[in-house]
């Protein structure tokens, strides 16, 4: 028999992997809880990353790299990394093939705009809608492919788990139909999960509902390490919201939109009455370099200092202002449409004309499934080597926001697009040299294993189904989500993440006392949220664990009390005494926090990257001033 | 209590079952959308008359009018859930599923048929591979700001809905599946194999099925410019109807109408 290949998600990374199997001749079952072309990949807007150099500033893909390394504060194996950034231009190219409608030149070449963390004009971009683009990029392409016969999808099916056979190597999934609510088992030779982050466990972020984390969750507890998980970046600009908060992509910032507060504080007037010189434009005057581009940690941080600290937030509210309003309407429409319609059509308010309120929002995980990369002495990725964005478990991968691979502390804007199509484009060829090697030796999936697999699945949705305690879980979700935004976003305290650690032993307490609220067997939304939810508070509980252990400031992950003092000189590599205190802080925490599940609660062991022996780029003091 | 908002939605089991009406009193927040309600319900699910029931289905993901998932009617006008702002409707709010899809649960609804359509008139342009090929091909401002607002559709329905000429047993494909055409026939390699997707929209369901009530444009959350698309596909299937007479020499063995 031929191999089976199951792809699992259907946002860029998913459907990345999906074509390069279909590609190369291979049938594919995707698996995805929506159509995938109203996967969360639509919420990107800014653009993707790429040193194709067009303006004449001698940008690199080595350039890239280092960029990329040094917003990630050096966290990331470095081979995977430079791998993306040399793959990257012809991504673009690629995507720009597929017919991706990206912003032009008057001589019809691809334009670019800046980002955060670069001073490179890096970055192709669609509007402001360039994730929602690129998707249907790739969405059009798997629809030729499942014309052709080669993919078949599986869209409202939910993952609930892999098949561990007795070696403990992954030979396929369960998954739950969520329109009929039947359970069904399928074999696989190679599983790639693409199942995005887990934002939802946040309670509101700038994720969509979908992102609750739940697969990654569920594989987390059969056995998939999972990595950094309390690297959670907080974007510096969202709109808050009552179901969410929505993205103003930094692209706004790109095409030199800026940030400040009144100088006077609780002042009632209008933003755009405001005069000039009574506004503090505090991230320009603190990083001349990099003004309102700095990094998205750093951003959030500042707005939190600002705010919190300082109390100047705009009308003694938690905003200060993002402001377009000097861009002239025409340009704002060109670059910026998107997120100009969003804000309009949520606030009520023109951006184009009036200063948008804005507060910073958990938007993106840098950790998650721990995979790992085969390089050469050269630090270049082998091709098609079996173990790229394999998990710890033989035959499970993991490509895009759910793998933990490539952003370090910190992810650069407009990376992650990137990332996910990169992340898709080695693990559809690495899943095959996987799969044709191991049907040499292991043969078809045993259907013993594949009924085994629905059973259980069947008796824990039976035990879900009878549920009848007095707690509503969707009231659990939210107490769980206003507890991760308290504990554990852009400050964050060890004594409040001991206080966090009981309250979720509570809240998992609580859900064993859950009404499941409806029994039937038709689109139960509350019986498939009751199983995820479980599996969003298994995440909750690693991410506060990882916080409470790791006492440093890297990256999205800060704590005040143990910080790097400020180095006395211009450049940090002048100051030995710096120096010192950072190296020494590194040979402790420049290691991947590697967690995993025991019934006692999160085991997490901190590892030395495997890259940092022989590194592309030694680590240097992370700095934007 | 004043700060109440009425919310009354039509429930259903699945398709053979009698749909009803229950209505829901849930507290009034600043900003709030018609999704921040349903999500309250979710967190309380009793109706006003203080009778238990379940949580109503209903879709959606990105909760900002991107991915098309939540679209529903709403006081009689079919939208998106996410941008329906609870301040700026008319109260009680009515809440109902899309009636030209196949009802699967109360404000659930099955859109396979859109993405059908898209495989009937290959809403794709057909690359070589994913191998390192180049750059594309160079293209104007103008055509790819034409392109990027087509390119904007998410496939929700709303044009379908509004549109008389869709109804259960009819075929017509609707003006997304239309207007998509367009989008890939401006590219220069979609160009290429304009004809396949013309071919597409030629017969039972095609084109000529539209009865020019404009209905759709009106309906469009992304203001894609669909009668413009409808008019411009309509002109181009006649010109390939043409050719396809002239030319039927030429043709014999070749592609006949893609299906």
């Amino acid at each position: 028999m031929a191999e089976r290949y199951v792809v699992v998600g259907g946002g860029l990374a998913g459907l990345m992997t999906v074509i390069k199997l279909a590609e190369a001749g291979k049938h594919v079952d995707v698996f995805s809880i929506v159509p995938v072309k109203r996967s969360h990949s639509v919420c990107a807007q800014g653009g993707i990353n790429g040193a194709v150099n067009t303006k004449g500033e001698g940008d690199h893909p080595d350039i890239h790299l280092k960029d990329t390394l040094k917003g990630g504060d050096f966290l990331a194996e470095q081979p995977p990394v430079k791998g993306m950034c040399y793959a990257a231009p012809q991504i673009i190219y690629l995507l720009d093939r597929m017919g991706v409608p990206f912003n032009r030149t008057s001589e019809g070449l691809l334009d670019f705009r800046r980002f955060g963390g670069t001073l490179h004009h890096r970055t192709a971009f669609a509007g402001a809608s360039t994730g929602q683009q690129l998707l249907y990029a790739l969405d059009e392409q798997v629809r030729r492919y499942e014309h052709d016969g080669l993919v078949r999808k599986y869209e409202y099916w939910e993952y609930l788990s892999f098949i561990k056979d007795e070696q403990g190597a992954c030979r396929g999934i369960v998954a739950l139909d969520l329109r009929t609510m039947e359970i069904e088992a399928f074999a696989a030779d190679a599983v790639c999960l693409a199942t995005g982050g887990p934002g939802i466990v946040y309670g509101r972020s700038t994720n969509s509902t979908i992102n609750t984390g739940s697969a990654n969750g569920r594989s987390y507890i059969d056995g998939a390490i999972y990595a950094n998980a309390e690297f959670v970046q907080v974007h510096p600009t969202a709109i808050p919201g009552e179901d969410k908060h929505r993205l103003m992509s930094e692209s706004a910032r790109g095409e030199g939109g800026r940030v400040w507060v009144p100088k006077q504080k609780g002042d009632k007037r209008r933003g755009k009455d405001i005069p000039e010189n009574e506004r503090w434009y505090f991230l320009e005057e603190k990083y001349p370099r990099y003004g309102n581009l700095v990094p998205r940690d750093v951003g959030s941080r500042e707005i939190f200092a600002v705010v919190k600290d300082l109390g100047m937030g705009v009308e003694g509210q938690d905003a200060v202002y993002l402001d377009v309003s000097h861009i002239p309407a025409a340009i704002l429409d060109r670059k910026l449409g998107g997120i100009m319609d969003i804000y309009e059509k949520f606030q009520g308010v023109d951006p184009r004309h009036e200063p948008m309120k804005i507060f910073p929002a958990v938007h993106y995980s840098m950790g998650g499934l721990w995979c790992d990369y085969e390089a050469d002495a050269k630090n270049d990725m082998v091709a098609g080597s079996p173990r790229q964005q394999m998990t710890n478990i033989p035959g499970l991968y993991a490509a895009g926001e759910c793998d933990y691979a490539y952003h370090g502390a910190n992810r650069l804007g407009a990376n992650s697009l990137l990332s996910c199509i990169y992340a898709g484009m080695i693990a559809g060829p690495a899943m095959i040299s996987y799969a044709r090697n191991n049907m040499k030796t292991k043969g078809d999936v045993p259907g013993s294993l594949l009924a085994a697999g629905k059973k259980q699945w069947d008796e824990r949705f039976n035990s879900i189904y009878r549920m009848s305690g007095p707690e509503n879980p969707y009231v659990i979700g939210q107490q769980m989500g206003d507890l991760m935004i308290k504990s554990a976003t852009v400050v964050k305290h060890n004594a409040q993440l001991d206080v966090a650690l009981g309250e979720i032993q509570g809240l998992k307490e609580s859900w064993k006392r859950c009404n499941v609220l409806d029994t039937g067997r038709t689109v139960n939304q509350s019986a498939a949220y009751v199983n995820q939810l479980w599996n969003m508070l298994e995440i909750a509980h690693l991410i506060l664990k990882s916080s409470r252990l790791r006492d440093e400031s890297r990256g999205s992950h800060y704590k005040p009390e143990f910080v790097l003092p400020k180095p006395k000189t211009a450049k940090p590599t002048d100051d030995p005494e710096f120096m010192a205190a950072w190296k020494a802080r590194n040979d402790r925490w420049l290691r991947n926090s590697m967690g995993s599940w025991t019934p006692e609660g999160p085991r997490v062991e901190f590892q030395e990257l495997q890259s940092l022996k022989n590194p592309i780029l030694a680590p240097e003091p992370r700095h934007y001033d | 209590m004043p700060d109440n908002v009425i919310v009354r939605i039509e429930r259903c089991d699945g398709p053979g079952h009698p749909s009803h009406w229950e209505e829901f009193h849930v507290d009034r927040r600043p900003n709030a959308n018609v999704i921040s309600v349903l999500m309250q319900i979710q967190r309380n699910p009793v109706t006003a008359e203080g009778k238990k029931t379940t949580p109503p289905a209903w879709d959606a993901a990105c909760l900002e009018e991107v991915c098309g998932s939540c679209t529903m009617v709403i006081n009689g006008k079919v939208r998106q859930a996410c941008s329906a702002l609870i301040d700026k409707l008319t109260r009680p709010i009515t809440l109902q599923p899309m009636k030209k899809f196949p009802l699967v649960r109360d404000l659930t609804v099955d859109r396979q048929k859109m993405f059908d359509a898209l495989k009937r008139v290959r809403a794709w342009v057909p690359i070589d591979g994913t191998y390192d090929l180049g750059p594309g091909p160079k293209q104007s401002p103008e055509v790819t700001e034409l392109r990027y607002v087509l390119s904007t559709c998410m496939t929700c329905g709303c044009c379908l809905e509004v549109c008389p000429q869709v109804a259960p047993g009819t075929a017509f494909l609707g003006a997304a599946a239309i207007s998509q055409v367009r989008l890939f026939d401006l590219h220069p390699t979609g160009a290429m194999n304009a004809s396949e997707r013309l071919h597409g929209l030629m017969g039972e369901g095609g084109v000529t099925d539209c009865g020019k009530a404009a209905n759709c444009v009106d309906a469009c959350p992304k203001g894609i410019p669909l009668t413009s698309s409808i008019a411009d596909m309509a002109r181009e299937t006649t010109k390939q109807a043409l050719k396809d007479w002239f030319f039927r020499d030429e043709r014999k063995g070749g592609a006949g109408p893609a299906g």
